[in-house]
């Protein structure tokens, strides 16, 4: 049995797997299924400051090896997260970190700062890469100035740990990382969807409401490993990896790139299971190479 | 209802015509209790095009002989690898999911099952839960021609059976909306499964005739239990998810231009 304990900035984790935002609700839908307590950490649905109802339906298209989604960060608020969902999700033995996303600077500060104070929410993920809002979202992570502005703000703001997600839609992911980083960011994790398009060649139009969306599952896998390996070398604080993620192998991967931790998305809709078995199989890897920690295969690559 | 991700077993495939087959599953375990309107998600294995699994409605179940029966319409290649299954081959489920068909209170009440296509599927299970329970329905199936009506034998054992098809083929000529059972009777409470057009000539039938009526609906979905709201519908309470709020909406919830 290797020591799977990661400290990922101020979070300190039983293991180096999360689930991603939007692909496992609040995590409680998922525990019929199995112990959610055994993840390392659960990001919960993209949270803003009001109600917002996402995008008209059709929000999905199955696409090769992947799907696209354009739901728009529909989610009942922060208030309504904090007086109805926090309650039910406190108890829950492991790291539960709220995905934060806004349309202007402020929304995302006031709703960082009414975080602030949960006991049982250890940090925030600061969504500044989804591609399916019409005002904010990736528009803040798009550029190394509005990525750095943010970020700096809600640093202020926010005392715990803050994670900053980002988009793989820029020319250099690189530089975005390195401009969060000097404004605070106590991680970064990437990549959010790429954005995508589908079109029904019989009805001549677009599957999605909104035309595009963002492209998630093992089709984009390559290129988050790619942009992982990149920012890992560009920044000193830790990086957590994401995209396509299917198994334990995809995981080890991107730790080897040099992922402190991985979140899994996508493949939660396939398998509800499968961040259990990607612990075991990370677990079996370790143990099968002769390694004592998780520590020892981070940025590994030979 | 206690979700769970299941291996059955495939007891039969029986190929109902070149579009349709039923596929019958077992377990050496007992079968959960499931709800007639309810759904599973089957995972497809061996199929590259196939990445997310499908919903698919639970037609009927036999609790005494352990057997799920699920409806399969042959739409892409996904679904023409479930119809492909051998007997003893393995599928793997998420079971059950999503809400069930209401029940009257009053057992007297006349009861109208509406079912076309492969949208007959859930009414099967509803009509034998209610022959079950002491209601009596009837049922009205309609399809493009009579190639396109299925199970007629089953739905017989549990009510009076009137059809219609587009070609004149099998009962009446015409949409379901159009048959004779409809001009003068009345019913308390219809539902309906069915294409969404037809759903749509369904709910508007019974709201000009101030019926109560309930349709199912088979949005796309992903996850199959509400996480990512990929599926949501337009109702009076804002986007719900089809997968846990419905499948089943009564059509007074649901924001449909009829």
């Amino acid at each position: 049995m290797a020591n799977l304990n990661i400290n990922i900035g101020k979070l300190q984790l039983k293991n180096p797997v999360l689930t991603a935002s939007g692909t496992f609700g609040y995590g409680t839908e998922y525990s019929d299924f199995m112990d959610i307590s055994r993840i390392g950490g659960i990001i919960v649905k993209g949270t803003t400051l009001r109600d917002r109802q996402g995008n008209p339906y059709p929000r999905m298209a199955e696409t090769p090896s992947g799907m696209l989604n354009a739901v728009g960060l529909q989610n009942k608020g922060v208030d309504y997260f904090i007086e109805n969902i926090y309650p039910t999700v406190k108890d829950v033995d492991t790291n539960i970190i709220v995905n934060v996303s806004g349309s202007t600077i402020e929304d995302y500060i006031i709703t960082a700062e009414k975080l602030n104070d949960l006991d049982r929410i250890p940090g925030i993920e600061l969504n500044i890469s989804c591609p399916n809002v019409k005002e904010g979202g990736m528009a803040f992570g798009t550029s190394c100035i509005s990525a750095a502005e943010v970020v700096k703000r809600v640093r202020r703001a926010y005392k715990n740990d803050l994670m900053v997600k980002l988009s793989p839609n820029v020319t250099d992911i690189s530089e975005i990382a390195r401009a969060v980083e000097a404004e605070g960011a106590d991680s970064v994790s990437l990549i959010n969807t790429l954005l995508g398009m589908a079109i029904d060649s019989e009805k001549r139009r677009p599957i999605l409401s909104t035309i595009t969306g963002g492209l998630s599952g093992p089709a984009v896998k390559p290129i988050a490993l790619r942009m992982v390996w990149q920012v890992a070398q560009a920044v000193k604080i830790p990086v957590i990896g994401l995209g396509g993620i299917m198994n334990a192998a995809d995981a080890i991967e991107f730790i080897l790139a040099g992922a402190s931790g991985i979140q899994i998305g996508t493949a939660n809709f396939i398998d509800p299971t499968v961040s259990i078995k990607v612990i075991d199989g990370i677990n079996d890897y370790l143990d099968r190479h002769g390694f004592k920690s998780i520590t020892d295969i981070i940025g590994a690559l030979e | 209802m206690k979700k769970f991700m299941l291996d059955l077993i495939v007891k039969k495939n029986e190929t109902l015509n070149n579009q349709y087959s039923l596929l019958i599953l077992t377990s050496p375990e007992k079968l959960p209790e499931m709800l007639p309107g309810q759904f599973v998600e089957v995972r497809v294995d061996n199929s590259p095009s196939t990445f997310l699994r499908r919903p698919i409605s639970i037609n009927y179940v036999d609790y005494e002989k352990n057997e799920l029966w699920l409806l399969i319409q042959i739409v892409g290649d996904g679904t023409r690898k479930m119809c492909e299954l051998k007997e003893g081959e393995v599928l793997n489920l998420l079971i059950p999911l999503g809400n069930s068909f209401s029940l009257p209170e009053n057992k007297a009440a006349k009861l109208l099952l509406v079912g076309g296509g492969v949208g007959i599927a859930p009414l099967l299970f509803m009509g034998s839960y209610l022959k079950e329970r002491g209601y009596s329905c009837s049922f009205l199936l309609g399809g493009r021609s009579k190639d396109n009506l299925l199970q007629l034998c089953e739905f017989e054992r549990f009510g009076d059976v009137y059809t219609t098809t587009e070609d004149g083929s099998h009962g009446e000529r015409g949409f379901v909306t159009q048959h004779s059972l409809l001009n003068g009777s009345n019913f308390d409470l219809i539902y309906t499964c069915g294409p969404t057009p037809m759903m749509k000539a369904v709910a508007s039938y019974a709201t000009k005739t101030g019926t109560n009526c309930e349709v199912s609906l088979e949005n796309t979905m992903a996850c199959g239990i509400g996480s990512c709201l990929c599926c949501v519908t337009d109702t009076t309470e804002g986007h719900l998810c089809v997968c846990t709020e419905g499948p089943v909406f009564n059509i007074t919830k649901l924001k449909w231009q009829i």
